[in-house]
């Protein structure tokens, strides 16, 4: 066995329990915190299924984004619809047989590949030119920007540059999946491929990549304006309680 | 007029280049021992002020799931970059509401996340200086908590609470600010921001009275403290004497009147105003709002109605049930609290009340949707009943009404450059800059279509209105109540 095939494999383990282990321990961070008061942005639907639906707008569509900005929200939805299309076409390196529906959307795929790479270039192209945005970047908001740019550019190039063994590829994680070990093939593109989403991955739970799951919780978004209706009572302890519950 | 320009109002608002550190020095006076300590606060800055502020956020983290999430999520997209009112109006960068909580966000990464700890310089986080402090004690007073950047944000981060929590950090710490914190303190000891004691404002009615009758020929009467009227109603205490909120509340009587609902204020809970809002205090929000059921039970009304205010709305709306309910002792056929809007529009839609539409030909009317009656309450059963309610209570009283541009109204209405804590004269820079979108609009329905008058009903924006419209060559008395006009036009019979 390679030193490659062994490093990359303790790395995969580690990076996914870390991604899970992490972004799990946010998750019951998040919910275990009490949102106080009710505070949606209104106009707010009124039912659990209005929010529903107001939910589903902003996931699916970045409702509010395409409020705000229109270049923001084509570039940002560019790239993630992209990310979406792309990850699920790498569903087929770790099934076997691959699933029909994973089969029909790779052509898919491929475009959604360089969809994401420009959506991904114009948004690093604000942030350097456009002057408030540069304004509010850290270092590390360009570097984030420049990680999946370099994923996106490895993986497209090996598509359609620098071919790697994807056969090899596939029994490898379909191995590292069941714990066996089969050989990584070594070219470098793969190597930096891999190295990058392993680090992609690593990060995510302590980066602004929470925004994923933050979306779900956040109360501005996910709370019913039915506050008259309702009496919202989430206090965290029997000290905090208002005076009228014991009143009365 | 003042030691700073009144920025010139153009043909389009425009998205201003950065100029960084313009405003840093806007920060309206500190609070002192004699303010923080009714509310509960430190006097002065406290010795180990740094590892306070620390555990407060840290306290803050865990009590409030907004901004722990809020925290996290921002992905510096910019979505919010050209938000904000104070932006827009003073060109300095630390007033993109992003920038703005960044200044928290920075903080709570030094102290509260791995990456933050370890490479502080490659996430933006900072140690909690002085320096921090100072910014902090001056960009979080320069935010309305208007919510404005909360509708576009992607992930819905409010900034308003991040402020409202940065306050709260500072009053923990005992750098209050000196405006809000003794308006509370009023409220706690003589029951109104204003200060008006019990005797004043008995007669302050009875002044109305009088002058109503004298203006109409009827008796309308504005009781105090009468127990067993139907209706109890809280109106910020603005409404008892100055312009133009007093003709609001000589509108409300008026409707009250000719509706045949018994009602009455409180001298207990003569403030609809709710200040702890704005220093995000929960305590002192709490112990503000339990007056008003307290008020409730020992008159033994049968319904809450709310005046002209728009974050005491906010705080009634959204709030009241959460911090001094259940009211279950109140009539349920009603919503529990109601906005005047509401009641009269009510009345209007039943043809309860006679309109004299005519009587409001001398003015052209637009109307101002406050910022947290627009983007953090409601009126009505459906949602927006906020921008609907009052709109066609002006159209059934008035012949000329005309909307702002669209991007400055509704769900993106622009604040007054007011609200939030902010109306205070030590804040006057400020307040004008801040008021330039809100102008611009205006400027555009007076070129179009002739309008003479802004209708609102908040008592923050109609004294920000009052204060600033001279500045951008407006009249003072251009701004008016929405129950102004209702007074205006409602027929006075003498009930049979
Ligand atoms: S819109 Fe939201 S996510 Fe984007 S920069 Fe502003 S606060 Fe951050
Ligand atoms: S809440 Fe309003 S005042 Fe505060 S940053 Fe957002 S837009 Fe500006």
């Amino acid at each position: 066995m390679s030193f490659a095939t062994v490093f990359f494999a303790l790395l995969f383990y580690a990076a996914t329990a870390i991604l899970l282990i992490g972004v799990g321990m946010r998750i019951v961070q998040y919910a275990r915190a009490p949102a106080p008061l009710k505070i949606p942005t209104t106009p707010a639907p009124t039912t659990r299924s209005g929010v529903a639906l107001r939910m589903a707008s902003e996931v699916v569509f970045f409702h509010s984004l395409f409020k705000a900005n229109k270049w923001i929200w084509i570039l940002g939805w560019a790239f993630h619809l992209g990310l979406l299309l792309v990850l699920l076409r790498h569903l087929r390196y770790f099934t076997e047989p691959v699933w029909t529906w994973v089969v029909l959307i790779q052509p898919f795929g491929i475009y959604a590949g360089f969809a994401m790479l420009a959506g991904l270039l114009g948004l690093w192209a604000r942030r350097l030119f456009v002057e408030r945005i540069r304004y509010i970047s850290s270092p590390s908001d360009h570097l984030m920007l420049i990680l999946l740019i370099a994923i996106a550019a490895s993986g497209l190039a090996m598509k359609y540059i620098w071919h790697t063994d994807i056969t090899a590829v596939k029994m490898y994680f379909l191995g590292l999946m069941r714990f066996e070990f089969h050989p990584l093939p070594t070219e470098p593109l793969l190597m930096v491929h891999l190295l990058l989403v392993a680090l992609l991955m690593i990060i995510f739970p302590i980066s602004k990549l929470l925004h994923a799951p933050g979306l779900f919780f956040s109360p501005t978004r996910n709370q019913a304006d039915d506050s008259r209706e309702r009496r919202h009572v989430t206090w965290v302890s029997a000290a905090e309680k208002p005076a009228a519950q014991t009143e009365r | 007029m003042a030691d700073f320009e009144t920025p010139e109002v153009k043909e389009y608002l425009e998205i201003p280049a950065l100029k960084q550190g313009v405003m840093s020095h806007s920060k309206p006076f500190v609070s002192k021992e004699q303010f923080q300590e009714p509310l509960g606060f430190p006097g002065e800055l406290v010795e180990n002020w740094q590892q306070v502020a620390v555990d407060k956020l840290g306290e803050l983290l865990k009590t409030n799931r907004g901004l722990r999430v809020f925290m996290d999520s921002c992905v510096k997209c910019g979505a919010c970059t050209d938000k904000c009112h104070y932006f827009l109006g003073t060109s300095d960068p630390r007033n993109m509401p992003v920038a703005r909580q960044d200044l928290l966000r920075g903080v709570y990464r030094r102290y509260h996340t791995l990456p933050g700890k370890l490479f502080p310089k490659l996430v933006g986080a900072m140690d909690l200086t002085e320096e921090v402090l100072d910014q902090w004690y001056s960009y979080f007073h320069q935010c309305s908590e208007c919510r404005r950047c909360s509708v576009y944000c992607p992930y819905g981060i409010d900034t308003a609470e991040v402020t409202m929590a940065t306050r709260d950090i500072m009053n923990a710490v005992g750098k209050g600010q000196k405006y809000s914190n003794e308006i509370i303190g009023k409220a706690f000891k003589i029951g109104n921001n204003l200060g008006l004691p019990e005797h004043a404002l008995a007669d302050t009615l009875e002044g109305l009275e009088e002058e109503v009758k004298e203006d109409t020929g009827v008796d309308v009467r504005y009781p105090l403290d009468e127990k067993g009227a139907e209706v109890l109603l809280v109106t910020p205490s603005a409404d008892f004497f100055a312009e133009p909120h007093v003709d609001g509340l000589i509108g409300y009587g008026k409707v009250f009147h000719q509706a045949g609902i018994s009602w009455t204020l409180s001298s207990h809970a003569s403030e609809a105003a709710n200040f702890g809002v704005f220093i995000g205090s929960m305590e002192n929000m709490k112990r503000i709002a339990m007056r008003i059921r307290e008020a409730a039970l020992d008159l033994g009304v049968k319904r809450i109605v709310f005046g002209e205010c728009g974050h005491a709305w906010r705080v009634a709306y959204s709030f009241l049930n959460t911090l001094a309910g259940p009211f279950d002792f109140l009539d349920p056929r009603y919503p529990v609290p109601q906005h005047i809007c509401e009641v009269t529009y009510d009345l209007i839609q039943r043809g309860a009340l006679t309109l004299d539409k005519s009587a409001n030909d001398h003015r052209r009317v637009t109307f101002h949707d406050s910022c947290n009656v627009a983007r953090a309450s409601r009126m009505g059963d459906i949602p927006g009943g906020q921008f609907v309610i009052p709109r066609e209570i002006i159209k059934a009283v008035c012949n000329h009404y005309y909307d702002m541009a669209p991007d400055t109204i509704g769900e993106a209405t622009y604040c007054c450059g007011g609200g939030g804590g902010l109306l205070t004269d030590d804040l006057m820079e400020l307040r004008v800059k801040g008021a330039l979108p809100r102008m611009q609009a205006l400027r555009e329905v007076t070129e179009e279509n002739g309008v003479t008058h802004l209708a609102a009903i908040c008592a923050i924006c109609k004294s920000q209105f009052s204060k600033v419209l001279p500045y951008y060559g407006f009249q003072m008395d251009q701004i008016v109540s929405v129950h102004q006009l209702v007074s205006d036009a409602i027929v006075m019979a003498p009930r049979q």
